[in-house]
């Protein structure tokens, strides 16, 4: 349904004299019909730029990309008809209720006026906005705005939908509710392409996932798959200020231990450790560290998630950066 | 076709907008009226010179003017809701519509023309106790004088909130460009007072030929060669100006 090769974006340096900087270097994609594909990964990794890009606001530098059936860069009237766009901030106007957007947005999509108003009330009812139809959008809550906002940008049927980080500030009992939509145009036959920078959201809602930095994908595939790859479970070890060195040294050193997969330093105050059947490891783990005269402090024990796939990647944690 | 239409839809739209916060039309027409009562009566003894010796003949040169000034003022700041626009996202989600982008420019700017208008209107019934007389036919040449006038001045207001890197950038911009326009083109007194080199100034401002051409109409001279003088200028720039705005409207990203 979507698929780009070597989408790349730059801009001008703000700074004279220095060279551009590469917003999106050379992404390529095989997005298929009726799945939720989703970008994750920090902000400024280049997730807007990319779905603004496949949504013809900004014209790419260089690559190819097909999407339904159109060609981006010939025929860009033609990817607008068979696409929809939610922006992160929506488009709503405070003063105007969410039938007059939706039979406007119809309309702009070329509908006539009895179509149009039908296509509204369909609309309404698909979404649960009925009861609020008529009042003016400023009086919504986050929530209902967020699904006029969808409800807004599938109003022509597309074949695509582009959802831009699409339940940022909501309450969890709003974000369900956007998923459960999400989910509904997903089980309708759409493709919904998403940005997230939540790692629970890529990982419950996405059926494919593509993780971004610096404008590049670093890895993809189903979050199943993703995290597969991390093998064993994740302990995380709190530990005194700047004692992390130390401990890692011991706990590479000590024999007898379980075998670690993989260690990181987490900043200068803890350890991530990655090993087989960590529950039973933790004691062991423990005496080790007690045993080399290092304190610790609070100990978890984690399932890997798409952040310990980030992590392995890119050496940092989406959360902290 | 595509394009009336969706230029309809559009400016339909932003009639509703400006229909639910009508308070706008109250304020753009009240500053005006400030100028018609308490200015306007101090100009019978200045304009004498210019053969104006009656209250009438005032008003024929003030009215003019100040119509002028209400689109250069009124048209130069209507970016300044395109800003709130370009900002809630509302432009975003048309633009990735098949909708026509000249369309998002004229019915933005043919909604603040007709307010213009309504204004232009408003002020003119005012002026009339005060002897004010225009011909039909002079009137009207002068409102489509004025409607080209204040569609060029919303498609350059347009076009700068498109082009500026910051919102904050909006007001001193517009009012350094406003000033001089209104000053050079004689909306107060006319500049047939002013010294040679004002005067010389001027015949490179366009707005100066929209007002020689909007006085020479309320003096009941159609034939004067500043009406079509004027009327030229003013649709060559105004065309210029929307092919403009026009473009950044399919172009610039924000």
């Amino acid at each position: 349904m979507i698929e780009t090769k070597g989408l790349s974006k730059s801009y001008p340096s703000k700074k004279r004299g220095q060279p551009p900087v590469d917003a999106v270097r050379g992404i390529d994609l095989d997005v298929a019909p009726g799945e939720i594909f989703g970008f994750l990964g920090p902000n400024g990794a280049g997730k807007t730029t990319t779905l603004r890009m496949l949504a013809t606001l900004i014209r790419p530098d260089g690559g190819e990309a097909r999407i339904a059936g159109a060609d981006l860069f010939a025929d860009p009237a033609e990817v607008r008809r068979r696409i929809g766009y939610v922006a992160q901030g929506g488009g709503t106007t405070d003063a105007v209720t969410a039938r007059e957007e939706l039979v406007m947005q119809a309309r702009l999509h070329g509908t006539g006026k009895a179509e149009a108003l039908r296509r509204a009330d369909e609309a309404l009812q698909a979404f649960e906005l009925t009861e609020f139809a008529d009042r003016p959008c400023r009086t919504y809550s986050g929530g209902q705005r967020r699904r006029v906002d969808i409800a807004l940008g599938v109003i022509h049927s597309p074949k695509v939908l582009f959802l831009d980080e699409p339940t940022v500030g909501l309450d969890p009992a709003s974000r369900g509710h956007v998923w459960t939509e999400i989910r509904r145009l997903r089980d309708e036959g759409m493709t919904v392409v998403v940005t997230t920078h939540y790692l629970d959201e890529a990982d419950a809602l996405c059926d494919r996932v593509s993780i971004v930095d610096h404008g590049g994908i670093v890895a993809e595939g189903t979050p199943e798959t993703l995290k597969r790859e991390i093998s064993g479970d994740v302990v995380l070890i709190g530990l005194g200020a700047g004692e992390a060195e130390r401990a890692a040294k011991a706990l590479r050193e000590q024999p007898g231990l379980p075998e670690l997969h993989r260690l990181e330093l987490r900043d200068e105050d803890g350890l991530r450790l990655y090993l087989d059947d960590g529950a039973a490891a933790v004691p062991h783990l423990l005496r080790a560290l007690d045993g080399a005269g290092v304190t610790t402090g609070t100990v978890q024990l984690q399932r890997p998630s798409l952040d310990d796939v980030f992590l392995a990647r890119t050496g940092r944690s989406i959360e902290q950066s | 076709m595509k394009l009336a239409r969706d230029t309809w839809l559009v400016f339909q739209r932003q009639l509703l907008l400006m229909w639910r916060t009508p308070i706008w039309i109250a304020v753009g027409v009240i500053q005006p009226i400030f100028y018609l009562l308490l200015f306007a009566p101090l100009l019978k003894q200045v304009l004498a010179p210019m053969g104006a010796t009656t209250y009438a003949e005032t008003y024929q040169i003030y009215v003019p003017g100040l119509l002028a000034v209400l689109c250069i003022f009124g048209g130069l700041y209507t970016g300044f809701s395109l800003l709130g626009e370009l900002k809630a996202g509302i432009i975003e989600r048309a633009r990735v519509t098949p909708v026509s982008r000249l369309a998002l420019l004229l019915g933005r700017a043919l909604r603040e023309t007709v307010a213009l208008l309504v204004q232009a209107v408003i002020i003119t019934i005012i002026a009339l106790p005060f002897g004010l007389r225009v011909g039909p036919l002079n009137l009207l040449l002068a409102f489509l004088l004025m409607g080209l006038l204040a569609l060029m001045t919303s498609a350059i207001s347009y076009g700068i909130a498109l082009v500026l890197p910051a919102d904050e950038a909006m007001a001193p911009v517009v009012n350094t460009l406003a000033q001089p326009i209104a000053l050079l083109s004689g909306v107060l007194l006319p500049l047939a007072l002013a010294p040679m080199w004002l005067q010389s100034m001027a015949k490179w401002n366009p707005f100066y030929w929209a007002v020689e051409g909007m006085r020479a109409l309320f003096s009941g001279h159609v034939g004067d060669s500043a009406v079509w003088q004027g009327l030229l200028v003013v649709a060559v720039m105004t065309t210029a100006a929307v092919y403009w705005s026009a473009r950044l409207f399919s172009t610039r990203v924000r």
